[in-house]
């Protein structure tokens, strides 16, 4: 009886460990397979420990090469889609235009359509226009696709903002500009940083649609995917727990940031 | 004689606002002079806070001219007037600290050292030491005090006040309108202030003007505007009052006698705004605590100079320090008396014959071409 006690009591917080665990399992089996030392090709079978991978990350022929072009990639449609996004999401929230109706739809087309079918089309499209595949048919892909995101995030953010503040900045003596400097862009920062964090991973973790339209060009998931053909280096797994480790350092270092924050201000 | 400085004198010369067809305020005009402290009083949609926007360059007005001092600020932006805006929802910058906040204006104008400044001006508000705290962590009477800071610190010529008490609670207001008066007081700064609140407005300021559907009612000191109300609306919207449809029965000497509900009453011809002609209408008007309440077993007793009418007690509610009843007479039906809890009267209880006197003076007289319950307030305006 007083185990069903302790677990009523409990039950919350044993079923929050259980979903974490089931989200973290994978990263922990890429982290422990990144230390592995495989006897063939594939690294899908534990052998013995070994931190051979990890002094040589870009030991593999062609694959930092792959790497630093998805970064590359992943920036620049992040720039991309971040500035024309929170722009349109302005628009579309504070302007009455002709169009407006139809274009607040459209922008979400991308975020419905199947992947394959979007891909396929946009290949269409740039072989009519006689475009050469590569870098630039990858960028104005990965923009387009992410634009949908950063309007959803920065249009909830500027929709909930109080039009009050900006007249009351006008108001303290800001023009135009200061006001939209020291006002309106801080409050809108959070839609915007978060279109941007889902802009990057999602331009630098997507397949279908680069694989459709690079050409000759291999980014990182063209190179995992064409090296699983093959045999799947350890460096894999080492570059992914390196990600996994950077996106973690930043989550932990913007919530002491935002702790020490509110103890100082307390 | 000593020049008075006009130069914080607001002067609206025909100003009016009209959105499409709709016409949010009708060209006036007003003067408010420099230092005074001046409340637009109206119920929600009157055209105030509209007003109060082309002052502060916010709404650019359809018609008319702003003038500021002799300076002509019509088409002037908001962020080059030497008036600042206190804020209903205070519209205090949220990713900003409290210190940063008071500082903003400053620190667009392009003032280096805010720092002495800022601190003197958050010890008139008693905020020292909450300047590093985000606006989200201070109450609404300590966030409302901030946006006052934010606001005074610039100097103003004009500081304009939309609804500033609206979001407080009763006591908190009370304290605030005070507060506030302190400050005004203090600095010496015009002050223009729009609100609904009716008893805001007469504790505060030193002179009113009550706004209607985008038009000035009636303009002048809250004593003048209680005791002398020229329209139904001013005459319902502030405080209360006893409104009788009369017929005019003759005029001698300055006093009117009309008749109502058999009974005959005495105007003085000089509380009297509309124009009057033997036989014609008008509306005679008596606040309720002006009213004495006698029973009617003591009728005999009352001066015939008074004015007088009887009735049956309806209803009757203690306050506290005054008992209100509601008395149905035939000359008016639903008449209200506040009666002062000196000597109660056991006899007055709901049922009762009672003759109600008041003095000839008190009386006051409007055109009864008006719509004789305009600007009561309903119990929907009440609870917003």
């Amino acid at each position: 009886m007083p185990f069903v006690n302790w677990l009523k009591r409990h039950l919350v917080v044993i079923a929050g460990l259980v979903t974490l665990g089931y989200l973290l399992l994978p990263n922990v089996i890429v982290t422990v397979f990144s230390f592995n030392k495989p006897k063939g090709r594939f690294n899908y079978e534990w052998q013995q420990f070994s931190t051979d991978a990890w002094k040589d990350p870009c030991g593999v022929a062609d694959m930092c090469g792959s790497l630093s072009l998805s970064l590359q990639i992943a920036v620049w449609a992040t720039v991309g889609a971040t500035v024309l996004g929170t722009m349109i999401a302005f628009a579309l929230v504070r302007y009455r235009f002709r169009a407006r109706g139809a274009v607040n739809s459209l922008i979400f087309l991308p975020m419905a359509m199947p992947e394959v079918v979007m891909a396929a089309s946009l290949l269409t499209l740039f072989l009519n226009m006689g475009a050469q595949l590569g870098f630039w048919t990858i960028l104005i892909a990965h923009i387009m696709f992410c634009l949908s995101f950063v309007v959803t995030a920065v249009k909830a953010r500027v929709m909930s903002m109080d039009p009050r503040l900006e007249e009351a900045a006008r108001d303290l003596y800001a023009g135009p500009v200061q006001t939209f400097v020291r006002v309106t862009l801080p409050i809108a920062a959070p839609g915007i940083a978060a279109g941007a964090l889902l802009s990057f991973a999602l331009s630098f973790d997507d397949f279908i649609i680069t694989n459709f339209n690079a050409g000759s060009t291999v980014t990182f998931p063209m190179f995992v995917w064409g090296s699983a053909q093959r045999g799947t280096p350890v460096q894999i797994n080492v570059i992914g727990t390196a990600m996994f480790l950077v996106a973690v350092l930043f989550v932990l270092f913007s919530m002491v940031v935002s702790n020490r924050r509110t103890r100082q201000k307390a | 004689m000593m020049t008075t400085d006009s130069s914080g004198d607001v002067r609206l010369s025909g100003i009016g606002k009209t959105y499409g067809s709709f016409t949010a305020v009708h060209p006036l005009d007003l003067t408010v002079p420099q230092g005074s402290f001046f409340a637009l009083l109206g119920a929600s949609g009157c055209g105030k806070t509209t007003t109060l926007r082309m002052i502060a360059g916010l709404e650019e007005p359809s018609s008319g001219t702003v003038h500021l001092g002799d300076q002509d600020v019509t088409h002037l932006p908001p962020y080059k007037r030497p008036v600042n805006t206190v804020f209903q929802s205070y519209a205090l910058f949220p990713h900003l600290d409290i210190f940063e906040n008071v500082a903003f204006g400053l620190r667009r104008r392009g003032i280096k050292s805010v720092k002495k400044q800022v601190d003197e001006m958050l010890e008139l508000v008693q905020l020292g030491e909450q300047a590093r705290k985000k606006p989200h962590q201070l109450s609404g009477g300590q966030q409302q005090r901030v946006a006052v800071a934010r606001a005074l610190i610039n100097h103003p010529k004009v500081l304009l006040l939309d609804e500033p008490l609206g979001a407080l609670d009763l006591k908190l207001r009370r304290q605030m309108q005070l507060e506030l008066k302190r400050i005004q007081t203090e600095v010496g700064i015009t002050f223009i202030h729009v609100t609904h609140d009716q008893e805001e407005a007469m504790t505060m300021a030193d002179t009113v003007a009550v706004m209607n559907a985008g038009r000035v009612e009636q303009l002048g000191s809250p004593t003048d505007l209680y005791e002398n109300p020229q329209t139904t609306f001013v005459a319902n919207f502030l405080g209360t009052s006893n409104l009788i449809e009369a017929e005019v029965d003759s005029k001698t000497g300055g006093e009117i006698v009309v008749r109502a509900g058999g009974g005959k009453l005495l105007l003085p011809e000089a509380r009297c705004s509309a124009s009057t002609t033997t036989g014609g209408k008008v509306l005679v008007g008596v606040r309720p605590e002006k009213i004495s309440l006698a029973h009617a077993d003591d009728a005999g007793e009352i001066s015939e100079a008074r004015n007088r009418i009887t009735g049956k007690i309806v209803d009757s509610s203690f306050i506290g320090v005054s008992t209100q009843y509601v008395v149905d007479s035939p000359a008016c039906p639903g008449f209200e008396v506040y009666a002062q809890n000196i000597d109660r009267d056991p006899r007055l209880v709901p049922g009762a014959e009672v003759v109600l006197h008041w003095s000839p003076a008190h009386t006051f007289g409007l055109d009864a071409a008006q719509d004789i319950d305009a600007g009561v307030e309903t119990v929907e305006e009440e609870a917003a």
